[in-house]
């Protein structure tokens, strides 16, 4: 069986949920070939060509792909897929864009955010924002599936030796343009990659005080995310926000710190290794979830954690 | 112009649903449902470029049951013109929800078509980008800002990274993200108002469409329970726990 990755990357270097996806392509068994679709990423495709388990990598090198606009890499992966057996992509924002748009383009149905690969076409994925876990067989020639990368551990990034080959169609469906992107800039490790992640919520009442999850995070190495309460109340800005509706986590540590444990956020992050909160209401939600749980004024208790670190 | 938005009758959002003891499914019995809160946007936003004269007629399209009038009665109270049921009681998965909405956009011709990104209980986000792809429409999914001008809508799209900009050519497929809007509340007048406004039913049938579902749902179960941990004391505590019992720190 042959399986066809749509990588995530910025041109310049694979992005980690390419190694995760790689990692549910290995779960499901067979001959594993990432396509790389952008402009000037000879340096991404070689990086691809090392991911173990990787047997092939083929590039697409054109402007049209430059911002890999769904619109143009969607009619690349429906052509080159015709070929395979499977067709997998990370449920980032990218994946959820142009993947449902190849499938379509197919005539086959797309599973989404699969958290388990049960057999060669049954799969688990969560519905209802995780309150449902729902098993699902395929009856396609072609699966198209998206994955929830913090649901499989990344491969080895390094170690592998695919041969690249450069493909030459270019497909510019003409009907859409990039402008522009505002990215958030920060010296913090990314949301969903970092091993640790401090989040405030509506606790932390306002946008100054998250001055202080910032010195916390760090001392820790850690990320900032926030709940959908803080974005909501203009505390950060909304790539901040872990939740269903904003970043899916599973950090080793996860501090949570005036969140009271909405649903739509523990979706965000329950599958965190080690979960610490600290809320003055000892009844919140959150603890129900929570490893270790604190009691306490977080104004308190975050700058003496932080001065004890 | 004529915007299409489409609208799912779902579970409403503040309902916690549960799998059934057999797990054959989630539970519906006497669960209240509502429109889905990404339709509900959807419509929101077309209502508000039809204030601001861009858009001249909504047509607001459900595909389910007959029930599913009662969403298309609450898109109508909110400020869509029309409604359109498609009629089945098939359980309609994205693809097939794509090719009947293509085959209701060859008919209408609309200029845009706004749909929520994802459904609250499927959870698929993929119907938008699959009628874009069966229509050849440009795409501008997880919308947080949509300004049309002339032959061209703005959309400003919410990613992983923050945020980025795409210009896309009419007709195109917009999908709309919480932060786009926030709806308004249907007044009485207008609730009353909508019971009177048209509303036309067709079948899968009528339009040619084979809905039978490509995927087949198993099973369902609830997710694995975490066991809640303890509390700690104080700061100190917690600071030892991490170092020497979770080793995480």
């Amino acid at each position: 069986m042959s399986i066809l990755i749509l990588a995530e990357h910025d041109n310049a270097s694979i992005k980690g949920a390419t190694l995760n996806t790689v990692a549910a392509a290995k779960a499901i068994g067979g001959d594993i070939t990432v396509l790389v679709a952008g402009e000037a990423c000879g340096a991404a495709a070689e990086a691809a060509a090392k991911i173990e388990g990787v047997s092939k990598v083929l590039v697409a090198d054109n402007a049209a792909y430059g911002h890999q606009l769904a619109e143009n890499v969607s009619l690349l992966v429906a052509e080159l897929g015709k070929d395979y057996a499977y067709i997998l992509a990370p449920a980032t924002t990218n994946g959820k864009n142009t993947l449902p748009r190849a499938a379509a383009l197919l005539d086959v149905a797309q599973i989404s955010e699969i958290i388990s690969v049960e057999s060669a076409d049954t799969f688990k994925r969560p519905i209802y924002a995780g309150n449902v876990i729902a098993t699902v067989q395929s009856s396609d020639a072609i699966k198209v599936i998206t994955v929830r990368t913090t649901a499989f551990d990344a491969v080895a990034a390094e170690g592998g030796s695919a041969s690249v080959e450069a493909v030459a169609s270019a497909h510019d469906a003409g009907n859409s343009s990039y402008v522009r992107e505002e990215v958030a800039k920060s010296d913090r490790p990314e949301l969903t990659a970092a091993s640790i992640v401090v989040s405030g919520g509506r606790g932390m009442q306002n946008g100054d005080n998250f001055a202080m999850l910032y010195s916390l995070a760090d001392k820790l190495g850690a990320a900032v995310g926030a709940s959908r309460a803080a974005v909501d109340a203009g505390f950060v800005p909304n790539d901040m926000q872990v939740g269903q509706t904003g970043k899916i986590v599973a950090p080793g540590l996860y501090i949570a710190v005036g969140i009271s444990g909405a649903i739509q956020h523990l979706a965000g992050m329950k599958d965190s290794k080690v979960i610490v909160a600290i809320n003055k209401d000892e009844d919140a939600p959150i603890f129900q979830v929570a490893d270790y749980g604190l009691v306490a004024d977080l104004f308190d208790a975050v700058p003496e954690l932080d001065s004890s670190l | 112009m004529k915007v299409l938005v489409a609208v799912k009758r779902v579970v409403d959002y503040n309902v916690k649903v549960r799998p059934k003891s057999d797990g054959t499914g989630v539970d519906l019995n006497n669960v209240k449902m509502a429109i889905n809160p990404f339709c509900e946007i959807a419509i929101e936003e077309a209502v508000r470029l039809k204030e601001k004269g861009v858009v001249t007629e909504i047509v607001a399209v459900s595909i389910g049951a007959k029930v599913c009038q009662e969403q298309i009665r609450t898109a109508l109270a909110l400020g869509a013109d029309r409604g359109i049921l498609v009629e089945t009681d098939v359980e309609v998965q994205p693809l097939a929800i794509a090719k009947l909405l293509k085959a209701v956009v060859d008919k209408e011709e609309p200029k845009m078509v706004i749909l929520g990104k994802q459904a609250i209980d499927g959870d698929n986000n993929q119907t938008g980008q699959m009628l874009a792809a069966l229509t050849g429409m440009s795409q501008g999914t997880f919308a947080s800002e949509v300004v049309v001008e002339g032959d061209t809508v703005t959309v400003t799209r919410e990613v992983d990274s923050g945020s980025q900009v795409v210009k896309l050519n009419l007709p195109a497929v917009v999908t709309t993200d919480l932060r786009l809007n926030e709806p308004r509340y249907a007044s009485l007048p207008n609730i009353m108002k909508a019971k009177k406004k048209p509303l036309d039913t067709m079948t899968p049938e009528d339009l040619g469409v084979d809905v039978t579902p490509r995927v087949t749902t198993l099973k369902v179960e609830p997710p694995a329970e975490r066991q809640a941990g303890i509390k700690v004391a104080d700061v100190a505590e917690l600071v030892d726990k991490l170092k020497n019992e979770a080793k995480v720190i």
